[in-house]
């Protein structure tokens, strides 16, 4: 033990702060993958179920073992570079889809203490960083040298340009409450119990929210950038093995992030929705498990998650057109008049205080 | 060297080469791209001067917004490089003076006395750029910052109506709006009838 704190104390101090950081990002990203892996088992269990099948069920017991087969496949597959496509934007596209969804889960707050980056402007750093995913897709369509690609490449970036909108109209709500940019200021504020959660006095945001989300991951009923009714498979028509699954990876991570960050805005984060009900958190044993931490993140995640399979299995696809009036004709009304409600509350709430109460 | 000193010299020169690839790449998408990453180095550097909040609406609004834009308009156009670099030679010395002139006045605002101060001490940790920015611009400068909005909203106006072209009247069109409120009622009917012998039987 000694001789390891004499070699770390060797080390030059930017370098011990570089391993650190490194460290950190290794324990969030390596069970981020492996989250996103059994998503999609269990993305391809519950569709199964509800249209009453059994899904996968054949590679280790009851099919745990499918998304191990599913990643070994295709990393032994051929990545195959289309003729006349620009290889260089061609191979680099897969990255920068995949970069961004993994780059903004550094800002996230596990719990109270679990934060890679607490910083001051956490949710504006998502809302900037979930809007890069995009490119992913416009360089992916443009570099395939297919029709298919651009026309896919084209509806994307439309689509998630236009909820982007929607989405940063629904987080201001959740600001103007909150009074922070900070995510886990945002978690505190929301503390004392279920009935102090966002979603109640904000529901029509978290539709929204969640809504656009929904759009912004290009997730069915939203996904006709991969319509394959219409243009095959969008985007990712020309891309196999390691620069397909790359791509997948990036779109499972996304809607990873937009259930965590609906959890952490709408529904309290890490904090446990029994707080204030003492006798459930001073049980012998079990209470531990009533109290706040991450396992509430977790949960609150996989419901929103769960709710992604439920619209898949249900809602049939939209028609581009429509897609486009309800991102700007109805969402953005609605949040625009819900912040408008919100503001004129507030605003009461304030005079209220400074005047004593009541309305002399 | 400090690990923060390290980061700032790594994004200044992602910048700066960054910087000029855009021009000299033949590549328009390339260019474009390396556009992005300029944008991207440079909120990286002001978040370093403890600017966050700009820092990141720069990578929001140039990057997530306008950058898409841009990109799809470079990818419609068929644009003929050859066509562009034609007259290179005749407008070289216009090009140059145009540098240099502007080399000049970045020269002489740099070497002004409004930078000629010390560092100021680096803010607390705790401290909030996006509320210090959003007080002064709700209180003292409310009044520029509206009528700047004002002004935008104009122009938003302004270049739809440009744009906007007048179809003929008879023109048909999809109206998602009705399409979607429509009911099975209002396009099936059902009618109840006995049924028919068949004639013979």
């Amino acid at each position: 033990m000694d001789t390891l704190t004499a070699i770390w104390g060797s080390v030059p101090e930017f370098l011990q702060t570089f391993i650190i950081i490194l460290l950190k990002i290794v324990a969030i990203l390596l069970p981020l993958i492996l989250a996103v892996a059994y998503t999609t088992y269990a993305e391809r269990k519950v569709i199964g179920y509800m249209q009453v099948r059994l899904g996968p069920n054949r590679v280790g017991p009851k099919g745990w073992l499918q998304p191990i087969a599913d990643v070994v496949k295709l990393m032994f597959k051929e990545v195959i570079v289309p003729s006349q496509a620009n290889r260089f934007v061609f191979l680099l596209a897969p990255v920068i889809a995949l970069a961004p969804a993994f780059v903004a889960w550094s800002v996230i707050p596990f719990s109270n203490t679990m934060i890679l980056a607490d910083i001051n402007v956490g949710l504006l750093f998502i809302l900037a960083i979930t809007s890069l995913d995009v490119f992913g897709i416009i360089l992916a369509g443009w570099a395939s040298n297919s029709k298919y690609a651009i026309l896919s490449a084209m509806r994307a970036g439309a689509q998630v340009v236009s909820y982007e909108i929607a989405m940063g109209f629904a987080l201001v709500g959740v600001l103007m409450f909150a009074g922070s940019l900070n995510l886990n200021e945002i978690v505190k504020a929301q503390s004392g119990g279920i009935t102090q959660w966002f979603a109640w006095p904000l529901f029509g945001l978290l539709v929204v929210f969640f809504i656009a989300g929904v759009a912004e991951t290009n997730r069915a009923p939203f996904d006709v950038a991969e319509g394959e009714s219409e243009i095959v498979a969008g985007f990712h028509v020309e891309y196999s093995g390691m620069a397909f699954a790359l791509f997948f990876l990036g779109e499972y991570a996304n809607m990873l992030m937009v259930s965590v960050i609906a959890a952490i805005l709408f529904c309290g984060g890490w904090l446990s929705p029994f707080e204030g009900v003492d006798w459930l958190i001073n049980l012998p044993y079990v209470g531990v498990l009533f109290g706040h931490g991450v396992h509430w993140l977790l949960l609150k995640t996989a419901f929103f998650i769960f709710l992604y399979l439920w619209f898949r299995a249900t809602f049939p696809r939209y028609r581009y057109d429509q897609i486009m009036r309800l991102g700007w004709k109805v969402l953005i009304p609605v949040t625009l008049v819900y912040i408008f409600a919100e503001g004129i509350y507030i605003g009461w709430k304030m005079w209220q205080a400074s005047h004593g109460g009541g309305l002399t | 060297m400090g690990f923060e000193q390290i980061i700032f010299y790594l994004f200044a020169t992602a910048l700066i080469m960054s910087a000029v690839s855009v021009v000299t790449v033949r590549n328009p998408v390339l260019a474009a791209l390396f556009l992005i990453a300029a944008f991207f180095s440079s909120s990286a550097i002001w978040i370093m001067l403890e600017a966050e909040f700009l820092g990141v609406v720069l990578v929001l609004v140039y990057v997530g917004a306008v950058m898409v834009l841009f990109l799809f308009v470079i990818m419609m156009l068929d644009i003929n490089t050859d066509l562009l670099r034609e007259g290179f030679m005749r407008y070289l010395p216009i090009g140059l003076l145009i540098a240099v002139v502007i080399a000049a006045e970045m020269i002489l605002v740099m070497m002004s006395k409004v930078f000629d101060k010390p560092i100021p001490a680096p803010l607390p940790a705790n401290h909030s750029n996006t509320e210090a920015l959003g007080e002064v611009l709700y209180t003292q400068y409310v009044y520029p910052f509206e009528i700047a909005a004002v002004i935008l909203l104009v122009a938003i106006v302004a270049a739809i109506v440009l744009a906007h072209r007048k179809r003929p009247i008879n023109t048909k069109s999809q109206k998602p709006g009705e399409q979607v409120r429509v009911k099975s009622s209002d396009r099936l009917r059902i009618i109840k009838m006995d049924a028919e012998k068949r004639a013979g039987s």
